[in-house]
This record gives C-alpha cells, sequence and structure tokens, in this order.
C-alpha cells in the first residue's frame, strides 16, 4: 500500500462539530481521491462544514446539490467528463438519510446504469444536520429526536440492497481504521464502474458520547460485532482485518452501548434485536467470504 | 430540407443539430417520442452524446445539471406530471446559472389522468428563473429549439431556457418541417463557473442572508439581458435561415379595435377567427404571446382585449389575463378554454370575440354561452 500523503484537501477551521468522525472520514477519502477528484454532496452535515459562501474549507471543487439528487447528479457529471475524455474521479458523499431514505431511487439508478462513479456513505445513524431524528438507518433501540423511546425497528440493510445491483466493488470502512479505508477508497477508483463504500460515522451530539471518544466508538463498534469492515469485489467477499479479529473475539456488545446516552435504558427486547441482526450479518459474510451462500 | 414530422420529432431533429454531449431523460406521454427518437440517433451514431436513460425526472434534470457544470451542452424533455416532479431541480438548474434546454410538451396535471393539452403545467414553473417559449407550430418547435441553446448558453444569459410546445396538437401532428444547416449558428459553449479540478471552488455552498439576495438579483438581471439576447438571436435566425419570430406575434393588429390575446396553438387558431370576423367587417387582431419568460410589453392601448388562458390559477384567475391586468392595465375579457385538451375551435374563438364582456372572467364550456 503506498504512503497516505501528507497533502490536505480539507482545510483547518470547518465548522464541524467537535470529535467529528465525518471530517475524519472526508480527510482520508479526499488524499486517497486526490486532486483530480469532483465531490457530489447532497444535503448533510458535510453540506454545513464546507463552511460559508463566499469561502470554502474544501481544496477541491464541491457541488452541493439537492437531498435526493446526488446520485444522479454524478451521473451527469461521470457522462460529461467521460465525453469529454477526462479521468476525473466523481464521488458522491452523502450522509445516510441521503442514501438510505430520501436519496435511494437516484443510487439504485445510477448503479443499475453502471455509472462510472464512486458513492460513499457516511453512516451516523440519524439525521445529524436537523438535529438527529430516526432515519432509515437508525439501528433499534437508539433514541433520536422523533424516536424518544427508542426506535422500534432495525437498521436498513442498505448493503444488502446495494449489493443487489452487482457492483464491481463494495466495501465498509470507518475512520477509526484510517489505512484500512484509505486503502478501499483507492482500490474502489481503480476500477471502472458504480463502486460503493459505507463508512460507519461516530456523531458525539448524535450518539451523546463524549467528543473525544469518537475514534474509540468506531473501533468498539468494529470490535463488538456491531459494524463489519468488508469487501465485496465482483462479488467475492473478503471480511477485513479487524473485524476477523472481532469474530473470533468480539468485545461484549454492552461496551458499545454504555458509552453512549442514545441507548441508554434500551429495553431488553431492542438490546436482543441489535445482537441478532449483528449475528446475522456476521454469520451471512461468513458464508459468503467461503462461497457456501 | 423539406419534410414532414411531427412536434416530438421536429424537436429531436434540433436537437441533433445542437449536438449536446449529454441527454438525460425519462419518457411521459407526450413527450415520448423526443426521447425515443434522440435514444435512435445516439444509438445509429447521428448524435454524438451521452444518452442518460435515468429512473426518474428528477434525476433527469440532476443529470442535466452534473453534467452541465462541467460545462458540457444538454438537454432533456418533460411533461406535466414529469415536470412537476423535477420541480426542486428545475429551480437548481437555474439558480446554478446552467443553461440546460428542456423541452416540455404541455399536458394537464392530474388527477384524472388527462394526457392533453394545458399549458398550467410550464406555467406553475414561471418563478423558477427559466426563459420559457411557447410554440405555434411544428416548425416553430424545431426553429425554437435552435434558438433556445443559443440563448441559454450567451454569455449574458446563463439560463436554462424550456421550449413548450402542445401536447398532442404539436407533439403528435405531422406538418411540413424545412431543417437548415445550422453552420455556426450556435456557438460553442464556455461556462465561465465550469468545474476545473486545477482551480476548485465550492459550488452551491451554504449562502447566509447577507449573500443569497445578490444571487437572485444576478438571476433577474440576467433575465432582463434575455430580451436583447432573444432580440438579437431571432434577427440572426431570420438573416442566416429566412424565418422570422418575435416575442409577440402580432396578426392584423394595426387598425384592430379588438385583440385576442393566447398561446401556443390557440394563438394560431386565433388567426383563422380573425380572417372570419374580419370578413364580418369586426376590426379584430390577434395577438400570440411566445416567451412567457421574460413576459413581454403589449401594445393594447384604446383596444378591447379578449384573453385565452389555457391555464388556470385557482383563487386569482386565468395567468395571463391577470398578468396583462398587472403590466398593461389591461381590463380583459377572461376566458378560460382548452383546459386538458377540451376542444376550441376558430369559431369558438370568433363567438367569445364578438359577445366579449371586458372585465369579466368565463369558463367556455362551463358557463352558459356567451
Amino acid at each position: 500500500m503506498t504512503d497516505i500523503p501528507r497533502e490536505e484537501y480539507i482545510l483547518k477551521c470547518t465548522s464541524a462539530c467537535a470529535g467529528c468522525s465525518d471530517s475524519l472520514t472526508l480527510r482520508y477519502v479526499l488524499k486517497a481521491a486526490g486532486p483530480d477528484t469532483v465531490l457530489v454532496v447532497p444535503a448533510c452535515c458535510t453540506s454545513v462544514i464546507q463552511g460559508i459562501y463566499p469561502n470554502t474549507a474544501m481544496n477541491i471543487p464541491v457541488y452541493n446539490v439537492a437531498f435526493a439528487a446526488a446520485a444522479a447528479c454524478a451521473s451527469g457529471m461521470s457522462a460529461a467528463f467521460q465525453s469529454a475524455g477526462r479521468k476525473t474521479n466523481v464521488i458522491v458523499y452523502a450522509g445516510d438519510g441521503g442514501t438510505v431514505d430520501i436519496g435511494i431511487q437516484a443510487l439504485s439508478g445510477a448503479f443499475e446504469r453502471g455509472t462510472d462513479f464512486l458513492y460513499i456513505c457516511y453512516d451516523n445513524e440519524a439525521y445529524g444536520n436537523t438535529g438527529m431524528q430516526r432515519s432509515g438507518s437508525t439501528p433499534a433501540g437508539a433514541r433520536t429526536t422523533t424516536t424518544p423511546a427508542g426506535k422500534g425497528q432495525t437498521k436498513k440493510d442498505l448493503d444488502a440492497i446495494v449489493a443487489a445491483h452487482n457492483p464491481p466493488y463494495m466495501a465498509t470502512a470507518c475512520a477509526s481504521y484510517p489505512k484500512d479505508l484509505f486503502a478501499k477508497v483507492q482500490k474502489a477508483l481503480s476500477i471502472r464502474g458504480p463502486k460503493f463504500i459505507h463508512v460507519l460515522s461516530p456523531c458525539p451530539p448524535g450518539w451523546r458520547y463524549s467528543s473525544e471518544r469518537s475514534v474509540e466508538m468506531g473501533k468498539l463498534a468494529v470490535r463488538s460485532g456491531m459494524w463489519i469492515l468488508y469487501e465485496r469485489e465482483y462479488g467475492k467477499v473478503t471480511i477485513s482485518g479487524p473485524s476477523k479479529a472481532a469474530m473470533i473475539k468480539p468485545v461484549p456488545l454492552e461496551e458499545y452501548l454504555e458509552p453512549q446516552g442514545r441507548f441508554k435504558g434500551i429495553s431488553p427486547e431492542a438490546r436482543a434485536l441489535l445482537r441478532s441482526v449483528a449475528e446475522r450479518n456476521a454469520q451471512r459474510l461468513k458464508k459468503e467470504e467461503e462461497g457456501i451462500c | 430540407m423539406l419534410t414532414v414530422a411531427t412536434g416530438n420529432k421536429a424537436v429531436a431533429a434540433a436537437v441533433k443539430q445542437a449536438c449536446p454531449s449529454v441527454v438525460a431523460a425519462y419518457p411521459i406521454t407526450p413527450q415520448t417520442e423526443i426521447v425515443e427518437q434522440i435514444a435512435e440517433y445516439v444509438t445509429s451514431g447521428e448524435l454524438r452524446s451521452q444518452y442518460i436513460p435515468v429512473e426518474s425526472e428528477h434525476s433527469a434534470m440532476a443529470a442535466c445539471i452534473g453534467a452541465s457544470v462541467t460545462g458540457a451542452r444538454t438537454f432533456t424533455a418533460t411533461s406535466s406530471h414529469g415536470l412537476h416532479y423535477m420541480h426542486e431541480m428545475v429551480n437548481w438548474a437555474a439558480g446554478a446559472r446552467l443553461p440546460i434546454v428542456m423541452a416540455n410538451v404541455n399536458r394537464a396535471l392530474g388527477p384524472g389522468w388527462n394526457i392533453w393539452a394545458e399549458h398550467t403545467d410550464a406555467f406553475q414553473e414561471r418563478d423558477t428563473g427559466w426563459l420559457q417559449v411557447y410554440v405555434g407550430s411544428v416548425q416553430e418547435a424545431y426553429d425554437a429549439t435552435l434558438m433556445a441553446f443559443r440563448i441559454a448558453e450567451h454569455e449574458s444569459v446563463l439560463l436554462p431556457v424550456m421550449v413548450n410546445l402542445d401536447g398532442f396538437l404539436l407533439s403528435h401532428s405531422m406538418h411540413p418541417l424545412e431543417t437548415v444547416e445550422i453552420g455556426g449558428f450556435i456557438p460553442p459553449l464556455r461556462l465561465p463557473h465550469a468545474i476545473d479540478t486545477a482551480h476548485p471552488m465550492g459550488y452551491g455552498t451554504l449562502t447566509g442572508p447577507d449573500q443569497y439576495f445578490k444571487l437572485r438579483w444576478d438571476i433577474e438581471r440576467s433575465m432582463r439581458d434575455s430580451v436583447g439576447v432573444i432580440r438579437e438571436t431571432e434577427d440572426e435566425f431570420a438573416k442566416r435561415f429566412g424565418r422570422r419570430y418575435d416575442a409577440v406575434e402580432e396578426y392584423w393588429c394595426d387598425d384592430a379595435e379588438v385583440v385576442v390575446v393566447a398561446m401556443g396553438t390557440l394563438g394560431k387558431e386565433a388567426e383563422v377567427a380573425v380572417d372570419l370576423l374580419r370578413k364580418e367587417g369586426i376590426p379584430a387582431g390577434s395577438m400570440r404571446i411566445r416567451w412567457l419568460r421574460p413576459f413581454p410589453r403589449l401594445d393594447l392601448s384604446g383596444r378591447d382585449v379578449v384573453v385565452i388562458d389555457r391555464d388556470y390559477s385557482f383563487g386569482f384567475g386565468g395567468v395571463i389575463a391577470r398578468s396583462l391586468a398587472a403590466t398593461e392595465g389591461a381590463k380583459p375579457f377572461s376566458v378560460i378554454a382548452g383546459l386538458g385538451g377540451q376542444e376550441v375551435t376558430y369559431d369558438d374563438i370568433a363567438g367569445f370575440v364578438r359577445s366579449r364582456r371586458p372585465g369579466e372572467e368565463y369558463w367556455f364550456g362551463v358557463m352558459p354561452d356567451v
């Protein structure tokens, strides 16, 4: 693997919250992508953290676009670059709301059409930009401002939806593992066609934990099996190192839930739901990796 | 070259000659033939464009926006519900100052489902910052589409242009069509704010109350400048190709004591009504408004005015009648006719003129005959 470059494409003094792992994700994504890159950003936290016109904290072109429109906008951009013979990377950088909910139609269309682009969903498991309302990606039991008693439903299986489009490359990542994230973005951008990376993005104000613990929260998510790092390259699944280790010797789920205010007072039923979803995901991925599904 | 074509085919023929780099579109009756024909051109190699068969109209306009901001020429086509499904992005295209050209085949809005001609679909987009032209013939659909690219992409405009043609009455009617060799009529697009990774910029970044209004004023300034650009383009078109258009097509207006104002095919039908009325000794004329935005000035002074609106703004009135009351101080006899493809003949229009009641509103087919 090449070293992570020193160049920065997201500059200091963004308006991100303290401890925001979205900024960290963005930092490594852009280091991997390099300067010949356009970011397409629908309404999400990243719309805000760039700063306010006429200034921007981003050192690459960023095309901000309406909530549901990112993947379609990127389709047009990718086609235009292709028409002009330009090799510029087109990356959608969208939150979970803009991906699993309002943006999923455009996402599905772009993947079905074989659009040459990379779609990155940074997932903080709620509508963060508007102050933490539930999204389809909010896990069971998590309290948000629209699920004050905890969400009754499980997290939407976005990866299964994307996988159903048979993209040449998809992966999960977390900025707590920056080298893994960096390598996955680089690999994705080396492949033609629609690529997808789903990044868990711990959120101090939304998940209600202390802001210096973001990297730790990402690691606990992986070690507890709540977030599984893997790649699916031309259909072949490879579980990434940290998750392989976690599958052998996971930390108890409680270690992940306990520091998060959003899970305070979680019911035994919701806790069981979280556990069963995590186990089902692990079993499925292990079988896929072994090629027995 | 002289041929025979439907309005839809005429639009597609003009698009082929304008040669956009990217076309993204979703089919909808009665626009479908435009996208089918363009797909055919692209497949056969007659048109070297990237054709994106998007999954919705919202995505059609989003894809045009993404392509256009790289500096690429773009085109899409839609109608009615499709136009409204993309409404958010219709606004976005103008706000982002992107010279996208779109054909809209005017059709009524449901419920109940109605696929026939009405102007309310595009009228509801009138405040988005798009230039809008309405055509009265197949030939004009072709000519206006060619001119739309030149006007939209002009450095003093850089706003999207919508070419409107009446559903079925034009989209599916076969008329003679004379195509032209466009030569350099549409210069290459030079978008000053095109994405350039060597000079990165933020696009559509969060814009505060201290800045936003300046961007809106900038749209209006370009809209005002577009009046001259439209005139210059229509002059140049006439000079090169011999067909002359104005913002308002006047027919027998010089000595007219009563003027019928209408748009699209009803504006053409009104000309036949004028012929009939003149034979009866009634000094009638007609004005067909072609450009809804920028809205033109009409010389209505000292005349009775009959406005036919193929549209309606509920709780307010016919959009053109009310607009002319505001801009020209007119007190028109406001006729609401042709909604959802309701048949309106030149005889009907002549009847509106003969029994006009200035200042009143009359719904054709609903209220007792005038």
